[in-house]
């Protein structure tokens, strides 16, 4: 019964949602209202019937439903309750039903805020948010059916893909696609703007907050993507360049450079043409990574499947690129902009470098995901394109990038004097040079982890000097030291937003560098009561013990950590899947502030008298993850409402 | 960082040590440049499974027995074929690759000269609109520093 | 920029649409070996039954080396029958199968030789430094090896009757000729 349910809802969102689309597109040319309100009462019901078709699939997994074939390919009897509600989105179909939900989602809150405040853009923002939805329900109907019925209903199913056995599935997908989705939005708007021919700033100032709230959900997601790479994955990274890593870093690397240069449409209205293409390219790197991940045409760990269905996704993509660039191309003469610059040396020219920076980084991590498939196509000689190239070309690019996170806010608009300059950046450039200095005595030695400590302290002092120099501007009106600094937060909540986010940044730029740079490893194999030294570590392993869980056995290592005292207990081990063709390792750790003990097993000997484990010092990590609350706190001040009455 | 070496082993595929030590950072750095050939995008540094142990084990092997250790990434290259490399040998058309990053950053700043060359000079032609009195924006500036 | 120019814009996505159409038609795990035409790389390794198995003993035979794993499935487990039938078929006339198992449990390798009742040599390759030497990236992979002693095709994934016909129909038609190069 569910299978024919789910299916058949399905099938009336799509009709629903093409119907919408075409209302709305008609009734925005030809200006009739009534049209417009039968696209929005079409995205009221595909919402609903959306919504419903997401419960009963998950009702389904929750009740061991095996008569439909997505709940047999990926859950168990074994599987524990909680996984069985993570595991709806854990494969291909549920994905797509995921994405169309949150979709469907966005569609709903844009009829509700903008019905009023944007009727301008409203209908052509309508029919494409229901037109990319209609896509996802096309794929969803003849691609990837979750609600595929499985005859004979078999008496247990496949399980859950081990990997997903992780509190990560909670998060990570759902803020993931909340980003890409998110996404949408402001695309929906740039092209409603293109097609109604308003290219100036009002769909700029509308969709600040949908851009922002896109990019940090984006920025989560990559970052507990990182986590859970880190404590399941087992190889003691977080970011391995892998493709479909890529597909989702390019557009946050284009949405960050959209949103910075947003800021020069609204303040000095240039820059129409660019910020356009700019989302436009955004979006299309959202569609790109959708295609790369189930297309199989570049191998990924990520990949769902291969088969038709990259078909579809390249061809809604080639649409998608071929509509908006056309339109581009149809308003180009009210796009050309008539900039005007005092100066050189103003915010302006660093917002640029900016996106100079971010676009050729989104560039280069583009071609090189392509490359392999580019040699191969040109030389037919199969090449990788991993880690230490990404590594090698892209530091550059973010040192830079860093470096103008400290310059950016507080050069001045149009032109920056000379005195401005000494007085804004000599202290925060002795500081980094000091910073560099004491680095260097200390004995950092890289010479590129002694530029990262250098640029970072000159970013953290601009931000600082910057804080100061305000509060203490507020305080001679007779304002106490934190009614003050408070006051200043939420006065001007969108640049002290933007500050915290950066200082967000710059805690994970130190993370990440002295992670790389300074983090040790070492393998080896121990008997039983031995043990190894690393980094002032004693690991000592004492035995190995098994077990059965619902749905796997399970090797555990028991192994006591001293530095000097007994430190604790780690217990990696090994669970073996009986679908699974190798064992998955499940990672044990000490997560410090400054160093993390990291320790995998790998073989060992049956009777439990040898282990062979592979033991890292990991350095800094736990700050990236620091960096990713503190940029949570930073999006959270620059979202706040703009308080209205005075200072 | 000391290393404590296992003894010889017995029991099924347990990873062979070498009798001479061997500079477990030489290891990870070779095995650092390799693909592992199971998983997806990992190094054989880093990746977990089996077949990347047993290659970290006859990188260590190879080493130890006195090879460099280009010849030790020789050694696979010539059998696995460029793929097995993460990061592509800057030769012939992989320079592509390579080049591409700062052509991209020297085609952006070039752009953006033009660009900020062409609104200054546009700023110059037409009048400053209502000039702020100079005196007046330092007095302010001044002012929101602190001291009179 | 006159009105014609301008639609370069939307016109310059077609190269790189192309390019990813191109994708459908690649398999990225199908990686092209550098190792066939050269000679097969040599290797003594001591069979389930505890006999000793080296490359050169079976020199002036054709040699199909498989390798392959008992949690391989479902590819393995389709071969398995197709090696056994070739394996009897050719025996005769100068053929030789020869499976190494890599990356496995000895009791599980054991049990899917008894399982599907393999007749031809089959040992253990416990520190993968054979699989490496063939340049194996995952299993089923199987190597055709001339009579004298080159690789001379590489299948990867589950042989067929008439991959395995082919291949060795091909390469028994050959003249046996001198030695290859050590």
């Amino acid at each position: 019964m569910i299978p024919e349910l789910g299916s058949g809802t399905t099938v009336v969102a799509l009709v629903l949602a093409l119907g919408g689309a075409a209302a709305a597109a008609a009734g925005g040319r030809a200006g009739r209202s009534a049209l417009v309100e039968v696209a929005q009462r079409a995205a009221l019901g595909v919402f609903v019937l959306v919504s419903f078709a997401f419960a009963l699939l998950t009702y389904a997994f929750l009740a061991f439903d095996f008569s439909v074939r997505y709940v047999a390919n990926n859950t168990n009897l074994g599987t524990p309750f909680y996984y069985r509600i993570t595991g709806v989105w854990g494969a291909l179909e549920g994905s797509i039903i995921l994405w169309s939900w949150m979709l469907a989602l966005y569609t709903l809150v844009i009829v509700l805020r903008h019905r009023r405040n944007a009727r301008e853009f409203y209908p052509w923002v309508l029919a494409v948010m229901l037109g990319v939805l209609a896509f996802f329900l096309v794929v969803m109907t003849f691609a990837a059916p979750p609600f595929e019925r499985q005859t004979p209903p078999p008496a247990d199913g496949r399980g859950l893909n081990p990997l997903l056995e992780d509190t990560g599935m909670i998060t990570h997908p759902v803020a993931l696609y909340l980003g890409f989705t998110g996404l949408t939005v402001p695309f929906a708007f740039a092209l409603a703007a293109l097609v109604a021919a308003r290219v100036g700033d009002t769909w700029i100032t509308l969709t600040r907050r949908w851009t922002i709230v896109a990019w940090y959900f984006l920025s989560l997601g990559l970052l507990i993507g990182g986590w859970w790479s880190y404590h399941v994955l087992g190889w003691g990274g977080y970011w391995a360049w892998d493709p479909v890593e890529n597909a989702a870093f390019m557009p946050w690397l284009a949405a960050t450079a959209f949103l910075h240069s947003v800021m020069i449409q609204e303040r000095r209205r240039m820059l129409k043409l660019w910020n356009i293409s700019l989302i436009i390219m955004a979006f299309t790197l959202t569609l790109f990574g959708t295609f790369l991940t189930r297309s199989g045409v570049i191998a990924s760990v990520h990949a769902f499947t291969q088969g038709t269905i990259g078909i579809l996704f390249l061809s809604f993509l080639a649409l998608v690129l071929l509509v908006a660039l056309g339109l581009v191309a149809l308003r180009w003469d009210a796009l050309r902009a008539q900039g005007e610059l005092d100066s050189v040396v103003s915010r302006e020219s660093v917002f640029l470098l900016n996106n100079v920076m971010l676009v050729a980084a989104a560039f280069t991590v583009f071609f090189g995901t392509v490359f392999p498939l580019l040699s191969e196509a040109v030389r037919g000689v199969k090449v990788s394109v991993g880690a230490p190239f990404f590594n090698q070309v892209n530091i550059p690019l973010f040192l830079s990038l860093i470096f103008l996170m400290g310059v950016g806010p507080l050069i001045a608009w149009r032109r920056a004097s000379v005195e401005s300059l000494r007085r804004n950046f000599l202290w925060p450039i002795a500081c980094g040079v000091l910073a560099a200095a004491v680095g260097f005595v200390m004995g950092v030695r890289p010479a590129l982890a002694v530029l990262t400590v250098a640029t970072t302290a000159f970013v953290a002092a601009t931000i600082v000097v910057d804080f100061t120099r305000a509060t203490r501007a507020r305080r001679r009106t007779g304002e106490a030291l934190l009614p003050a600094m408070g006051g200043l937060l939420l006065r001007h909540n969108r640049r002290y937003g933007g500050f915290v986010v950066h200082l967000g940044i710059l805690v994970i730029a130190v993370g990440v560098t002295g992670s790389q740079a300074w983090s040790v490893q070492t393998e080896t194999t121990l008997r039983r009561g031995e043990h190894a030294e690393l980094a002032g570590y004693r690991v000592r392993f004492d035995g190995l013990s098994a077990s059965e869980e619902s749905n796997h056995a399970k090797v555990t290592g028991t192994f006591t950590v001293s530095n000097g005292r007994v430190l604790g207990v780690l217990r990696p081990a090994k669970k073996f899947y009986p679908q699974q063709q190798s064992p998955i390792a499940a990672v044990d750790y000490r997560l410090g502030l400054t160093e993390d003990v990291y320790l995998v097993l790998g073989d060992f000997a049956r009777d439990g008298t040898e282990a062979t484990i592979k033991l890292q010092v990991n350095r800094l990590v736990s700050w990236i993850w620091l960096g990713g609350v503190v940029i949570t706190l930073g999006t959270l001040l620059a979202i706040l409402p703009e308080r209205k009455r005075p200072a | 960082m000391c290393l404590r070496l296992g003894a010889a082993l017995g029991g099924a595929a347990l990873a062979q040590q070498p009798a001479t030590p061997v500079n477990e950072q030489q290891v990870h750095e070779v095995a650092a440049q390799l693909r592992c050939v199971v998983c997806q995008n990992l190094s054989v540094a880093d990746s977990p499974s089996e077949m990347a142990q047993q290659m970290r084990a006859i990188v260590r092997e190879r080493l130890a027995a006195g090879e460099r250790p280009e010849q030790v990434v020789q050694y696979f290259v010539d059998r696995y074929g460029e793929w097995i490399l993460l990061s592509p040998r800057g030769r012939g058309f992989n320079l592509l690759v390579w080049l591409f990053p700062a052509v991209a950053v020297a085609v952006g700043l070039a752009i953006v000269a033009v660009v900020l060359r062409r609104w200054t000079r546009r700023r110059r032609a037409a009048p400053p609109a209502a000039a702020v009195d100079a005196g007046m924006s330092e007095r302010i500036r001044r002012e929101l520093d602190g001291g009179a | 920029m006159t009105r014609l120019w301008r639609w370069l814009i939307p016109l310059s996505a077609i190269p790189l649409l192309a390019l990813l159409a191109y994708g459908f038609r690649t398999n990225p795990r199908d990686i092209p070996s550098p190792l066939v035409g050269r000679p097969a790389p040599a290797f003594a390794l001591t069979t389930f039954a505890g006999a000793p198995l080296a490359l050169e003993t079976h020199r002036g035979r054709v040699v199909v080396v498989n390798f392959w794993a008992s949690w391989c499935y479902p590819a393995c487990y389709e071969e398995a029958p197709v090696l056994e039938r070739g394996w009897r078929a050719y025996r005769d006339r100068g053929v030789v199968v020869i499976g190494v198992d890599i990356q496995d449990r000895r009791e599980a390798a054991e049990k899917f030789i008894r399982d599907f009742g393999l007749t031809f040599p089959n040992a253990q390759d416990p520190t993968g430094k054979v699989s490496v030497d063939y340049g194996v990236y995952g299993v089923p992979e199987t190597f055709f090896i001339d009579r004298r002693g080159r690789i001379r095709a590489k299948h990867v994934g589950a042989v067929t009757d008439e991959v395995f016909r082919a291949n060795v129909e091909r390469l028994l038609a050959e003249p046996e000729g001198p030695p290859g190069p050590a």
